[in-house]
């Protein structure tokens, strides 16, 4: 594949395996086979500067572990990765803000620690106003500096977070589900910042969230996540306005909307299925009301002609598809 | 009257602590009916896990009912000793908190703790009790009963030992189910099933439910009423459609404005400015005046109050904040 222009970020057939088997003497004694399991299973997508693209899904369908996989926090199993830029500039936010800042370390310092890893040659002055600098950026006051991280909230443990990561004057973010802990109003506040900052400072970021209001909000292209693959991938708009995979839909037809309430809402039914042993063909196919028996048995690819790449699913292949037309 | 099933009348929850007693619920007053879901939402801290917990009588000590009263199908609850209370939870109440692997013995196949469950409240034999076991966990909805009644809670997806937890309230034929974030922990996918089962279950058996949670989209979808709590008080309480739709109090209109919508593209969200206020620092008046927009001098000296449906906010009970 060759660069796109303006691609920051290239994932192509992107795979992980983790061994999950029994310990090896339970192995031999009991005779069980090594288990693998597939936490992403051939993932491809691109990002382009300055845009957010969201990975969104259930619990276990491999978007944090592609957060881990981009920033290098794991090593792939398979696939390549290729990032446009300088990767020193490359900076994640965790979802937990309790566990991601040193609690024995003072806030000027957790925040100045990607500049003295990154730049050691700065000196001291400069660090110190850099920092004073970035904690107003992100609406907290330089003398928060000498408080430790108890003394704040989880929004504002988030802000400090977001203020280390612009310490290395990232242009690429990995943010995985930066909102998810905090409450509503809280938020509200961190996601307006994170796109006042991505408008100031031209950032782009791969933003990962379960949530899908948040993710319409930020996004410009998601891709949908069901057992280490993506089922679909389209701008937003594109993406609410006409859902094109079973999964999506059932998925944007199962979150309740405040704007138009449904009591009587049809719950998709079925589980996740266990990634170690995902059924064969689509692993969609048990929840799927459009399931028919090619999808027992063959995977589906996004294909190029199908919806331009955007969706992998037989039932959206065939034009005589009624259920592709309805939505 | 006669099918009010939970009455709540000034209800104050107190912690004594070395610097001086928190108020984690301040003078609330509500009422759930037969069939009825309460929605009681709110964000961490707003007290409403702790409404739960009193009417369960499961504060944790030093937290104590300071003043109020709790009354069940009109028999009082509030300060039974250890004893009473047991006669009540589980047999009267049931429960069902976020997580259900705390909830669940792992050490006990799901079968022999519900048959467990149903033998103390009813003392019915222990092949009847199982035989209700298998009814109830067919009633929330678990799939092949016979093979799944003697796995242990670990060889359950979460949202299937969410199921067994419901089950398990569900045992003694409680008047009232307190559901503390039920489905916090679970999937999209998996919390429309759940909340679904508890809306069947309401209308079916007549049980009232508390539903406690911070989730605006699940109370919009399954409470029939709502009671939006703020710093320990009852800020908003009034038919879950109104609210949703026109809020009274700033607040309320505020977190609602917060949530990114579906439907609609902004740039910027609400925002309310600030966080609520820590137990120990709420202000005088109404608890939200620092962070509205429309307070007042009243705002800042008086506390508004409800005890039926409105908002407890100067300018929606006045008119005015002077």
């Amino acid at each position: 594949m060759t660069q796109r222009s303006g691609a920051i970020l290239e994932v192509d057939a992107l795979e992980r395996r983790f061994d999950v088997s029994a310990p090896w003497l339970n192995r031999l004694l009991e005779g069980r086979p090594r288990r693998t399991l597939r936490a992403v299973d051939g993932v491809d997508f691109t990002i382009q500067r300055g845009q957010t693209l969201a990975l969104v899904g259930e619990s276990g369908c491999g978007k944090s572990t592609i957060a881990k996989l981009v920033t290098g926090l794991h090593a792939p199993s398979g696939g390549a990765i290729r990032f446009h830029g300088d990767r020193d500039r490359m900076q994640m936010i965790f979802q937990d803000p309790f566990a991601s800042l040193n609690p024995r370390w003072r806030v000027a310092r957790i925040v100045a620690e990607p500049l003295r890893t990154l730049r050691p040659d700065t000196p001291e002055p400069e660090v110190t106003a850099r920092v004073a600098d970035l904690l107003r950026t992100v609406g907290l006051s330089p003398t928060d500096g000498t408080k430790f991280p108890h003394e704040f909230s989880g929004g504002q443990r988030q802000r400090i977070s977001i203020a280390r990561a612009l310490a290395g004057e990232p242009e690429f973010l990995v943010c995985d589900e930066p909102t998810s802990a905090l409450d509503v109003s809280v938020q509200a506040q961190v996601l307006n910042l994170m796109k006042r900052l991505q408008r100031e400072m031209g950032l782009t970021y791969l933003f990962i969230s379960h949530d899908l209001s948040v993710v319409r909000h930020m996004a410009d292209v998601i891709a949908v996540m069901y057992l280490g693959r993506i089922v679909e991938i389209q701008p937003t708009a594109d993406l609410f306005a006409a859902p094109l995979h079973p999964y999506t839909r059932l998925l944007l037809d199962t979150i309740p909307d405040l704007e138009a309430p449904d009591r009587n809402r049809i719950p998709m039914g079925g589980e996740v299925p266990s990634p170690v042993s995902p059924p064969p063909g689509c692993s969609f196919h048990p929840r799927c009301p459009l399931a028919f028996d090619r999808c027992r048995t063959e995977r589906p690819e996004r294909r190029a002609d199908v919806h331009d790449r955007r969706v992998a699913c037989f039932a959206c292949e065939t034009p005589a598809d009624g259920a592709a037309a309805d939505v | 009257m006669s099918d009010i099933v939970l009455d709540i009348r000034n209800l104050r929850v107190e912690f004594p602590t070395r610097k001086g007693v928190l108020t984690a619920v301040d003078d609330i007053s509500l009422q759930i009916r037969r069939g009825e879901i309460l929605g009681m939402v709110g964000e961490s801290g707003a007290g409403k896990s702790m409404t739960g917990m009193a009417i369960l009588g499961l504060l944790e000590p030093p937290g104590r009912i300071a003043a109020g009263s709790i009354h069940l199908s009109g028999d009082r609850i509030d300060g039974l000793d250890d004893r009473a209370l047991q006669a009540i939870r589980g047999r009267r109440i049931g429960a069902v908190f976020q997580d259900p692997l705390t909830s669940l013995n792992p050490l006990f196949r799901v079968g022999d703790q519900l048959v467990e469950t149903i033998r103390l409240h009813t003392g019915l034999s222990r092949s009847r009790a199982r035989a209700r076991a298998k009814d109830l966990m067919h009633e929330v909805g678990i799939p092949a009963v016979e093979e799944r009644i003697d796995s242990y809670p670990h060889q359950f997806s979460g949202g299937m030992r969410q199921r067994i937890v419901i089950a398990l309230a569900l045992c003694a034929e409680p008047e009232l189910i307190v559901a503390d974030e039920p489905t916090t922990a679970l999937d999209v996918s998996i919390q429309a099933q759940i909340t679904a089962l508890l809306r069947r279950l309401c209308r079916e058996r007549g049980t009232a439910v508390l539903l406690v949670t911070h989730d605006m989209g699940v109370i919009a979808e399954t409470a029939d009423r709502v009671a939006v709590m703020y710093a320990g008080r009852l800020a908003e309480l009034g038919p879950v459609d109104e609210i949703v739709r026109r809020p009274n109090h700033p607040y309320t209109s505020g977190l609602m404005g917060s949530i990114p919508s579906l439907r609609k593209d902004v740039d910027e969200l609400q925002m309310i400015p600030g966080s609520m206020p820590r137990l120990d620092a709420i202000p005088p008046g109404c608890a939200f005046n620092p962070r509205c927009t429309h307070a007042g001098p009243r705002c800042r000296r008086e506390t508004p109050r409800i005890d039926s449906p409105g908002a407890a906010c100067w300018l929606a009970l006045e008119g005015e904040v002077a």
